[in-house]
Parts: structure tokens; C-alpha cells; sequence
């Protein structure tokens, strides 16, 4: 694999910016190390070039996209680890107390299985709806936001990730 | 790339897979450099597919996550992730 070309100065911020806006809308945080978080933006613009797919700059991607979207920023880990450790795997996302200064960064254990238990795990799909609902109902399994309607959305609402992130809840 | 040699204070055999586009490798990349000891380093994801594989193989022997930073010590001690104060206990 090449290094592919590096995103120029402004690409890095545009996207830094845009991340932080996003985040603070939907009420998470950006590491407010601002020379980290912008070494992590670089690094979802350089896989971006790379792989077609901004997978986290801390993992490594197999460029097949369909494996690897639970580790497609914001990943399907996120969350769990903003609750158990104050940040995410790389610490671009970080939790409050984090952001306040109140807690200190810690390193964040890897929460994403091995590549042989990630194999073993057969996708949920459930095909049929519990009696009485109209609707199935569809979770993001980046943030959790549920929604009852025929299909997922395009994007999730809350979280920004694509429509494939969701899975089928009842 | 390849494997990239760091001439230093010998303190055993240390070797650090990294990725290219990871802050915490990148953390740990600049500590060896500070406590300047004899390291080599490698960043697995700009190898070729089959020297990937390789490399991937001889980490999962001792990072079975396959995770990033890994370093080894002697073949034998490894430390996972920007654990600087381990880092700094298992070379001092």
C-alpha cells in the first residue's frame, strides 16, 4: 500500500471544522488537543485517498469497505468506549470531563474483535417484525438512534454515518 | 518501506509495528526516538499485501487483536498502545 497523496493544509481543516460543528450539534466532542485531533483528521483524509472509505486512523483497514464499516468514523465502538475509557479508540471523539479537563486521557483498549471472532459474528437480521407493529424498527449502530419507518435513513440524523451502519432492531 | 533501523543505547531487541496514520504510533515512534535506544519500526499499512500479511502474522504471535501500536522487547515483553510509563520501565 502507497501513502497516497497527503491532503493539503486546508482540506485538514475544512474537514476539522466540520467534524467539531457536527459533533457539538449532536452533543459529542472533538479532542480539544487541537494539533491531535487535526493528526487524526489527516489521517481519515489520507485513508479517504487511500481506501475509499475514511476508516480510523488507528486501525489497520483491509480496503474492502464492507468489512470494515464498523471501523468507518464514527465507528461502531465509539460510543462504548466514550461511556468506559472518556474517549473513543484514537481519542478524536472525547467525553466531557475529558473536554473540561476534569478527567485525564488514558490509552483506550481495542474493543473490536479479532479478525477470526468478527467472522464468527453472523449480522442479525430479523425478518420478522413482533405482531402489531406497522413499522420495523431500525438502529444506528453507531449512536443507537431508532426509528420506525420502511427502511433506514440515507444518514442518520443524530451520527452523519451511512445508511449500511443501520441494523434492524424489532 | 520496510522495516526503518534507529541506531541507539542497545537495550535489547525493540521493535515497534506501527501504522502511518496513527497518533498513538506516532506517540510511541517519538518516546524511542527521546529515550534514544536502539529500535527498529515498521508501518504495517503501507507494505505490500503479502509482507502485510507476514507482518501481521508476527504480531497477532503477540498482540492477538492485531492492534496498533505494538512493541516488542526481546521477542518476549509486549506492550499495546501508548502505555508511556511501561514503555519508559521496560527500557530504562
Amino acid at each position: 500500500m502507497t501513502p497516497g497523496k497527503m491532503p493539503t493544509d486546508a482540506e485538514i481543516s475544512a474537514l476539522h471544522e466540520k467534524l467539531d460543528r457536527e459533533a457539538e450539534e449532536a452533543g459529542y466532542h472533538l479532542n480539544p488537543d487541537r494539533a491531535f485531533a487535526r493528526d487524526l483528521v489527516q489521517g481519515l483524509l489520507v485513508n479517504t485517498a487511500r481506501y475509499g472509505y475514511a476508516s480510523c486512523p488507528c486501525r489497520l483497514a483491509s480496503g474492502n469497505r464492507s468489512k470494515d464499516l464498523d471501523i468507518i468514523c464514527p465507528c461502531d465502538y465509539r460510543d462504548p468506549d466514550l461511556s468506559e475509557h472518556d474517549a473513543c479508540y484514537c481519542a478524536l471523539y472525547v467525553s466531557g470531563p475529558i473536554l473540561k479537563g476534569t478527567r485525564k486521557l488514558r490509552p483506550v483498549p481495542e474493543r473490536r474483535p479479532s479478525p477470526e471472532q468478527r467472522q464468527a459474528v453472523v449480522r442479525e437480521v430479523r425478518t420478522t417484525p413482533l405482531g402489531g407493529l406497522a413499522y420495523p424498527v431500525w438502529r444506528c449502530r453507531v449512536c443507537g438512534y431508532l426509528c420506525a419507518r420502511k427502511d433506514p435513513p440515507e444518514i442518520c440524523p443524530v451520527c452523519k454515518v451511512a445508511k449500511e451502519r443501520f441494523e434492524r432492531f424489532i | 518501506m520496510e522495516i526503518v533501523h534507529v541506531s541507539g543505547r542497545n537495550r535489547g531487541k525493540v521493535m515497534l509495528y506501527a501504522l502511518s496514520t496513527c497518533v498513538w504510533c506516532k506517540k510511541t515512534k517519538e518516546l524511542l526516538a527521546s529515550l534514544g535506544v536502539d529500535h527498529s519500526y515498521v508501518f504495517v499499512d503501507l507494505l505490500p499485501e503479502k509482507e502485510m500479511e507476514e507482518m501481521m502474522e508476527q504480531v497477532m504471535k503477540f498482540n492477538p487483536k492485531g492492534s496498533f501500536p505494538t512493541l516488542v522487547i526481546d521477542d518476549r515483553k509486549c506492550i499495546v498502545g501508548f502505555r508511556e510509563a511501561e514503555i519508559r520501565e521496560a527500557l530504562a
